[in-house]
């Protein structure tokens, strides 16, 4: 059985205890699974993100490490010891809610204090830690507010305060930024990770944009049908997917199917139906098979007007000769549809690196797409 | 998903529930069972019979009073959906105007206001008015009474509908009042049937109104009851009671299933 | 304030006839209660004086005036039977309000906590009862509290009393009879509000280190105090002037204020006293009911 994790901790002895283990882990609701024999280990002080599409298992899984649904079968080991049936008042978890549930009948102030009440903190104590917390999340001046009187992103730093007030030693958070504009959320991203550094807490976001997880997590557990498909590093998830699902699903991609025809020196010949002939590295553990993929990201194809030298056979760069069918302008980059000459569909993008671009390319242009072997995967189809 | 744990019902709750349901239906049950007892006595069973149930329908005053009952209360029944409907209307669109704190109190008091004192001021009125008391004094008390009790139905109702149907009915052409008939009473009226519905059964039941606005020859059901109860539990009372516990029943099975069966056929499309 | 809306006007004008219908047979009408209870009982028809007839000229609805007096509402005052049965009234209903509300609230929390597609069916049970006729349903209680009613026969069968309690006439069975035909009015009130409550509030609570016995005490019950509200008050205030319950089910040695306005009217035949009753009545309920009001409005205001 392959690692699924590239960075699965040395079972040797001496090697740290992960802060949290999940062992194993399934539920079921009636005849639905929605989590399936996960096991996952996540170091003290990392940020990492549980990715996936609606009804892949995530939120399921957060709410078992929350305490609010009980694991059929695994163990759910919070520095070695096993909580999975613990109730979750008694947890050292605490979780950040989508819908935030802040109290509607105590202001700011006492929904932050909630916690500490609970655990007992002398006042004093609680006084100074919510002033400290307030001012964390820079909500000063209105500790005296409802939850109705605050705007959405005021709730969520309320719920964030409330949430770390007990020093948790993991914090969970829904979907944290889904209830925000694209502004809001690009600050908060950044608030998020400023605060996880500082406070110095272990967070697990569960998202359903790539775009959230890759810019927060350290890593992330990219989850399908209740099984995890990839636990790597975001760079890793991206430029490394380890099955056609991840590829598409994580970024936009192009996947063109074929078979290997030959290999050598660690490349692949594959022929492709509608590219031609690519050559690409060959991956590890690919094994056997012969009928693979080839999955090209958009922005590692190159677009050149010049038709390729006569002595293009030689290198081992792969060319594709098209015509543009649309192009769209999407400020930072364009984005190319080319129909290549083979009968597939390319897409490329290109940042629009100049203010006026004197290469622009437009529709029913001729073009020569190119990438190197380097840049592309090889997936099982 | 719904958070499983919380959801669960605990043993507190099931038994809380059992015995809440138990202590609203065992003494309606008893009573019916009552009402098929051959004895006159409580404490003998004397087996299955109809004997009761044929003293009722042989007994001259109840029987008129049974209908007297029945007619004042479909008519005010009838005159408080419209008037509670038009009320609810006014509360619900009219937004602000003059007098509208009056109206409003004036509306939701008969909902808490007691009995004798509706009854008492009512009858006032009638006698300086110089009125007949019978037949329409009681149905004029009734609807009084019962107006509320279907404006505040139908308003729950026309609150929640969206306002964007009306409108989009008024895009398409209509004028305001047309875009209400048309698009908001259809999707209001199982509310204002329920009303109608409580109505009717307040009207059958009330026993205080009735007995200071109603006059000679205008005796209601509720009235005859009660008279007769205070000299003693009588068995025929039992079969009169289980008579109309069956058709307050069959009733609310009927309004359910028609109500079941118009959502399925898509007859309802506001949100709720 | 000018119609903001096409269709405030119209609806506006809807306003009129149960305007109309309501100031005439409801509000009209206590001013005539107002002047009974200012008037004197006589042996007429109607059998009070004076009358105003404002066919008879100036002098005589001067004279009509003068003759009203405040002589009821000094009896009401002196005589212990008014004071009392006032203090009953109160004291009776609110002890029924807390009894519902403690018998009220579990079943109403149970029915928010079934699963969604029960509650429906749960809520017709509730309302089902009600709608089987309040004088039924009294009836039915004295059916099974009667001497020899079904509930003595079941505990002389387990031999738990050896000689038949005597329930009927007492208060007992009056509080039995007023918490059964009022549960709805508490219940639903309280089922509305408890239903309406995010269950995400309660995990954050659980999250947050409280357990389930403090998250009732701490999320639940404060944000069901509408609910509560609202069923305590159309409870409260009817109890108060209840006549059919007490006086069926309780005993004759002291009443309530709906029993003695009725003995007044109907077997004393002394209207204007009567009429100085409901006045009272009123006048103890004013409180309750501009609390209502208020409640009312501010519940609109949030719908």
């Amino acid at each position: 059985m392959e690692a699924l994790s590239e960075t699965t901790p040395q079972a040797s002895a001496g090697a740290a205890l992960p802060l949290l283990r999940i062992d194993a882990v399934g539920k079921r609701f009636g005849g639905f699974t929605a989590v399936d024999d996960l096991s996952l280990d996540i170091k003290a002080g990392e940020f990492f993100a549980l990715l996936g599409p609606s009804g892949c298992g995530k939120t399921t899984l957060l709410r078992m490490l929350a305490g609010f649904e009980t694991p059929e079968s695994g163990r759910i080991l919070l520095n070695g010891e096993d909580v999975a049936s613990m109730p979750p008042h008694r947890r050292p978890v605490n979780m950040m809610f989508q819908s935030y549930a802040l109290f509607p009948h105590l202001n700011v102030r006492d929904n932050i204090a909630f916690g500490l009440r609970r655990a007992g903190v002398s006042r004093v104590e609680i006084n100074a830690r919510v002033a400290e917390l307030v001012a964390l999340v820079r909500l000063e001046g209105l500790e005296k507010r409802r939850p109705e009187q605050l705007s959405g992103g005021q709730r969520q730093r309320v719920a964030l305060a409330r949430a770390v007030a007990r020093r948790p030693r993991l914090l969970l958070l829904d979907e944290p930024l889904a209830a925000l504009d694209k502004k809001l959320r690009d600050s908060t991203q950044r608030e998020l990770l400023a605060l996880q550094r500082k406070l110095g807490l272990t967070f697990i976001v569960v998202t359903h944009d790539q775009e959230e997880a890759m810019t927060l997590a350290d890593r992330i557990g990219v989850m399908n049908a209740g099984r995890l498909v990839q636990v790597a590093t975001p760079r890793q998830l991206y430029e490394e997917p380890r099955s056609r699902w991840v590829a598409e699903f994580v970024g936009d991609i192009n996947i063109v199917e074929g078979r290997i025809e030959a290999r050598d020196a660690g490349r692949l010949r594959v022929t492709t139906q509608g590219a031609g002939v690519l050559t690409a590295l060959a991956p590890r553990g690919l094994g056997d098979v012969a009928d693979v993929c080839v999955a090209i990201r958009p922005e590692k194809i190159r677009l050149s007007q010049r038709a390729p030298a006569d002595n293009a056979g030689a290198s081992t760069i792969n060319r594709l000769e098209g015509t543009i069918a649309d192009v769209n302008y999407l400020g930072s980059a364009s984005s190319y549809t080319i129909a290549l000459d083979g009968g597939a569909t390319l897409r490329a993008s290109l940042a629009n690196a100049a203010r006026v671009n004197a290469d622009a390319y437009a529709v029913g242009q001729r073009v020569t797409a190119w990438f190197a072997p380097d840049d592309c995967v090889v997936l099982d189809r | 998903m719904s958070g499983r744990r919380f959801a669960a019902m605990s043993r507190f709750n099931v038994v809380s529930l059992a015995l809440g349901f138990a202590f609203l239906y065992l003494p309606i049950v008893i009573l019916v069972i009552y009402s098929f007892n051959a004895s006159q006595l409580v404490t003998v069973w004397g087996g299955w019979s109809l004997r009761w149930y044929t003293a009722f329908f042989n007994d001259e005053a109840m029987l008129a009073a049974a209908a007297t009952s029945l007619r004042v209360a479909a008519v005010s029944a009838t005159l408080a959906a419209v008037l509670g409907t038009l009320a609810a209307l006014a509360l619900v669109r009219g937004e602000r105007f003059k007098g509208r704190t009056l109206f409003s109190g004036m509306l939701y008091a008969p909902l808490v206001m007691p009995e004798v004192i509706t009854g008492l001021s009512l009858l006032l009125l009638f006698v300086a008015l110089g009125a007949e008391r019978g037949f329409w004094t009681v149905t004029i008390a009734h609807t009084t009474l019962t107006m509320c009790f279907v404006a505040v139905i139908v308003q729950s109702r026309l609150g929640s509908i969206d306002r964007s149907l009306e409108e989009a009915a008024m895009d398409l052409g209509c004028g305001p009042v047309k875009a209400f008939v048309a698009v908001t009473l259809p999707l209001i009226a199982p509310a204002i049937a329920a009303g109608w519905m409580l109505a009717f059964t307040l009207s059958l039941d009330d026993l205080v109104i009735a007995s200071f606005t109603t006059g000679p020859g205008s005796a209601t059901l509720p009235i005859r009851i009660y008279s007769e109860v205070r000299l003693g539990v009588k068995p025929e009372i039992n079969a009169i009671c289980a008579l109309i516990i069956g058709a307050v029943t069959l009733a609310i099975v009927t309004a359910s299933l028609a109500a079941k069966l118009s959502s399925r056929r898509g007859g309802n499309a506001a949100p709720m | 304030m000018s119609a903001r809306n096409i269709f405030t006007r119209p609806a506006r004008l809807a306003a009129i006839a149960p305007y109309g219908w309501m100031v005439l047979f409801f509000l009209v009408p206590f001013g005539f209660v107002l002047k009974l209870s200012l008037s004197q009982v006589a042996n007429a028809q109607p059998p009070y004086l004076p009358v105003f007839d404002l066919g008879a000229g100036w002098q005589a609805l001067v004279a009509a005036v003068s003759a009203l007096s405040l002589d009821n509402f000094r009896l009401l005052l002196s005589d212990n039977l008014y004071l009392s049965s006032g203090l009953r009234s109160l004291t009776v209903a609110a002890t029924a309000t807390a009894l519902l509300l403690a018998i009220g609230y579990p079943i109403a929390y149970a029915m928010s906590r079934l699963p969604r597609r029960w509650q429906p069916l749960a809520m017709i049970m509730v309302i089902v009862p009600f709608w089987t006729s309040f004088l039924i349903r009294v009836y039915a209680w004295i059916n099974i509290l009667q001497h020899d009613g079904l509930l003595n026969q079941v505990l002389l069968t387990l031999h738990i009393v050896s000689e038949p309690v005597v329930w009927l006439s007492t208060d007992t069975a009056m509080y039995v009879g007023m918490v059964y035909s009022y549960l709805p009015f508490m219940i639903l009130p309280l089922y509305a509000t408890l239903s309406k409550l995010d269950p995400a509030l309660l995990e954050a609570a659980a999250d947050l280190g409280s357990s389930p016995l403090q998250s009732f005490w701490r999320v639940t019950l404060p944000l069901s105090l509408p609910g509560i509200g609202a069923g305590a008050l159309l409870c409260f205030i009817p109890l108060v002037g209840e006549f059919v319950i007490p006086d069926l089910l309780a005993g004759s040695d002291s009443l309530m204020i709906g029993q003695t306005l009725w003995l007044e009217f109907f077997t004393n035949r002394d209207w204007p006293v009567a009429a100085a009753t409901a006045v009272m009545l009123l006048a103890i309920l004013l409180l309750p009911l501009v609390i209502y009001d208020r409640f009312q409005r501010r519940q609109m205001v949030r719908s």
